[in-house]
């Protein structure tokens, strides 16, 4: 037996457990992409002109624009006339309650443990859940209604709240911002919208759950969050696609808009489809995230658990307009086998006295590659201006990679910047330890994992917190031989 | 309980140990004793399963157990202990949560139910109490920070908790000023009080551990063999004459 050496970098594939097809009749548009598509996404959402003007705006940028390839990510450029735009699941318009959502998409849901039906919902956590391209349904609706919170699908928005779309929507991430932000802004399909009204403290978590189900097709949603003066919402993502052997894309874009004195907290635990063991299939995760904190103190604050996906290109980032305003990202990305991640935020100081905060922990393993690109910004006038980032690599096995790009722009000498960065590797002499007081090898890097990434799960809210854990003890399973 | 049969265990190509034997019945204290390079730190390692030893010939059964068929953490749970000479640091891992995680590891083995966190933080702190050790050490990362003294401490806490059957102490009083070796040994002599189907294998260089954890019986290994065995005066009269009196011995 002692012969046989601890293989760290043998990582076995964990079966990935949401990887499942639901068979449901499906209303497609056919593949590819030009302004007849986007007529027909506009047209099928029975869009105001305005958005059909805007789309077809930002596919006019679009195509000028070529694919970014600076990321630390390899793949084969994407055939964009390949792909699907719109994808929905078929159902009676207009549905007046969950009654009507088709049972095989509620099993769905159930099955992936977000439960739709009222009676059994989560407790304390709304829910606004999307398949494929469109929001099939939003929980707690009516009970957050009373409070002048406003918490429903992209769609429903656009139909019911035009001239605060208006005022907001591609504020924050203009069309113009790069390729697939004027990608999705043209093709966009639905997501998830929430206003919370001047001084209202949402009273639970409002939360949007992702599900891309339909082959070939490429999912674009849209999240908007618009936190007026006083308010505070915590909003929680999630994600899951089935297990399929050609990649898909996935291009979303989040603006988050806290006014003054407001604060929006946005995490995420992001598990789509990684691909097999070998690096075939899993989901192209190219999403543009970004808040900016409007008002004087406000706070926005990212936190991000990424083990799926194929590649990860995403930036969650804060523009801090406002005195005294707040950013913070908290990040864990984790690789595995033959993923790419390449992950971290910008803090774009504008305004006097603003603070952010970056933690980023990436772990690395099979033959991944892990990167943190981050930068800090501060301008002229931001005056007494912090930032404190910590970067931390933790390496498994010796086939990994981890990377740490970080950028720095001072342009205040009142600033404080501080940056902290470790690389270490779980060693063997680590796990051989746990093992001799009766921990196995698996048992032994999920808790080393989980020590080091402690920090940014205390950002979590509590169930979520718990899940993530669970999340990156599965992907980390079978990691060593 | 233990019973080592003609071992020969390289470390890079070279023979380490050359053929070993040893058998240790439950109820007994054995003491390991040789100069530095001797291969008792090698033995202990192999025993507990730590990879990089290459096993040439021989078997070690433990309770009948042919430990070479089975994973260190498999080994641990039927109840070897090694306290290390040199313990891990494991940042970001509370002792608690380890002890803990370990503590239950063991039990699901033995079919017992797991302790909860109120039962385990009692039966912590009671034990705790015995050496002498700070409850805050319990918050702290494991081993992260502490003094060569806190560590040894620690890794014979660790054994109380687990109550192993056999505990391999391997040079665990190195590094520990008098006051601190006298706690070890206490701490030692209550697992070997507790229960009577215990064994303990102490690896020591200096015969001065031995004054407090008195052994039953000494082996002195010698260039990967045992050269000489006896009962606890044999550590007496090495410390008296030295170990050039066995090499010289061997030589002959």
């Amino acid at each position: 037996m002692p012969e046989e050496k601890i293989n760290l970098e043998e990582f076995a594939e964990k079966e990935y457990k949401y990887g499942f097809v639901t068979d449901i009749e499906m209303e497609t548009a056919p593949r590819g992409l030009n302004e007849d598509i986007i007529r027909l996404i506009s047209n099928k959402k029975n869009e105001p002109e305005f958005m059909l003007e805007m789309r077809l705006k930002a596919f006019q940028q679009w195509k000028r624009m070529t694919e970014p390839h600076w990321a630390n990510v390899n793949y084969n450029s994407i055939d964009y006339q390949d792909i699907i735009y719109y994808a929905a699941p078929k159902q009676k318009p207009q549905l007046k309650s969950l009654d009507e959502v088709d049972p095989e998409l509620l099993q769905t849901f159930d099955k992936l443990g977000i439960p739709l039906a009222e009676q059994k919902r989560l407790a304390n956590v709304a829910v606004d859940a999307v398949f494929d391209s469109v929001s099939v349904a939003t929980t707690y609706k009516e009970k957050l209604s009373e409070l002048g919170i406003i918490f429903c699908s992209m769609s429903e928005a656009i139909q019911n709240h035009p001239e605060l779309i208006k005022k907001y929507l591609g504020s924050v991430v203009p069309s113009t911002d790069n390729f697939y932000a004027a990608l999705n802004a043209a093709v966009f399909s639905d997501g998830s919208f929430c206003f919370i009204p001047k001084g209202v403290r949402c009273p639970m978590e409002l939360s949007t759950y992702f599900r891309i189900n339909a082959a070939d097709t490429g999912q674009f949603e849209r999240t908007l969050i618009v936190a007026d003066e006083g308010s505070y919402v915590s909003y929680l993502e999630g994600c899951t696609a089935p297990i399929r052997d050609t990649n898909q894309l996935h291009a979303a874009v989040v603006e988050l808009i806290a006014l003054e004195n407001a604060e929006i907290k946005y995490s995420t635990v992001q598990n789509w489809y990684a691909g097999d063991k070998a690096g075939k299939g899993g989901i192209y995760n190219f999403v543009t995230k970004r808040g900016i904190c409007k008002g004087n103190n406000s706070k926005i604050s990212w936190t991000q658990v990424e083990t799926g996906s194929a590649i990860t290109w995403k930036y969650p980032s804060c523009i801090l307009l406002g005195d005294n305003s707040v950013g913070e990202f908290y990040s864990v990305a984790l690789t595995n086998n033959f993923q790419q991640a390449d992950t971290g935020t910008k803090m774009i100081h504008l305004g006097k006295n603003t603070k952010s905060t970056i933690v980023s922990k990436g772990i690395s393993a099979g033959k991944s590659q892990n990167s943190y690109r981050g930068l800090v910004r501060i301008s002229n006038k931001a005056e007494n201006s912090r930032n404190f980032s910590q970067c931390d690599s933790l390496l498994i096995g010796d086939k990994c990679g981890a990377h740490t790009f970080p950028y720095l722009e001072v342009n205040n000498p009142t600033a404080k910047v501080e940056h902290e960065a470790t690389t270490s590797k779980i060693g063997e002499d680590q796990i051989f330890y746990l093992n001799q007081r009766g921990i196995s090898k698996e048992d032994a890097i999920s808790l080393i994992v989980n020590g080091y990434c402690k920090e940014v799960f205390l950002e979590l809210p509590m169930e979520f917190a718990v899940e993530a854990s669970k999340l990156l003890s599965v992907s980390l399973e079978g990691s060593v031989g | 309980m233990l019973e080592i049969k003609n071992l020969f265990v390289n470390v890079e190509g070279k023979a380490i140990l050359r053929g070993i034997d040893l058998k240790v019945n439950a109820g007994e204290i054995h003491a390991i004793m040789g100069p530095n390079g001797s291969g008792k730190s090698t033995l202990a390692n192999v025993i507990a399963g730590r990879e990089g030893y290459e096993i040439m010939s021989g078997e070690v059964l433990f309770k009948g157990l042919n430990l070479f068929e089975m994973e260190p953490e498999d080994r641990a749970r039927e109840g070897i202990f090694l306290a290390f000479q040199y313990p891990v640091e494991i940042p970001g891992i509370s002792n608690a949560t380890f002890l803990k995680t370990a503590v239950n590891e063991v039990r699901k083995h033995k079919g017992e139910e797991e302790m909860d966190a109120m039962e385990f933080l009692s039966l912590m702190k009671s034990k705790m109490k015995m050496l002498d050790m700070d409850e805050a050490m319990m918050s702290r990362s494991v081993n992260q920070g502490f003094s060569g003294g806190e560590k040894k401490r620690n890794e014979i806490f660790q054994m109380l908790m687990l109550e192993p059957k056999l505990a391999l102490l391997d040079e665990t009083d190195s590094g520990l000023d008098i006051d601190a070796l006298k706690i070890v040994s206490n701490g030692v002599n209550l697992l070997k009080e507790k229960i009577k189907d215990k064994a303990i294998i102490v690896v020591t260089h200096y015969q001065r551990l031995l004054n407090y954890i008195v052994p039953d019986f000494v082996h002195v290994l010698y260039n990967g063999r045992i050269v000489k065995s006896g009962g606890k005066e044999l550590a007496l009269e090495l410390e008296e004459k030295g170990y050039d009196w066995i090499k010289n011995g061997e030589s002959t």
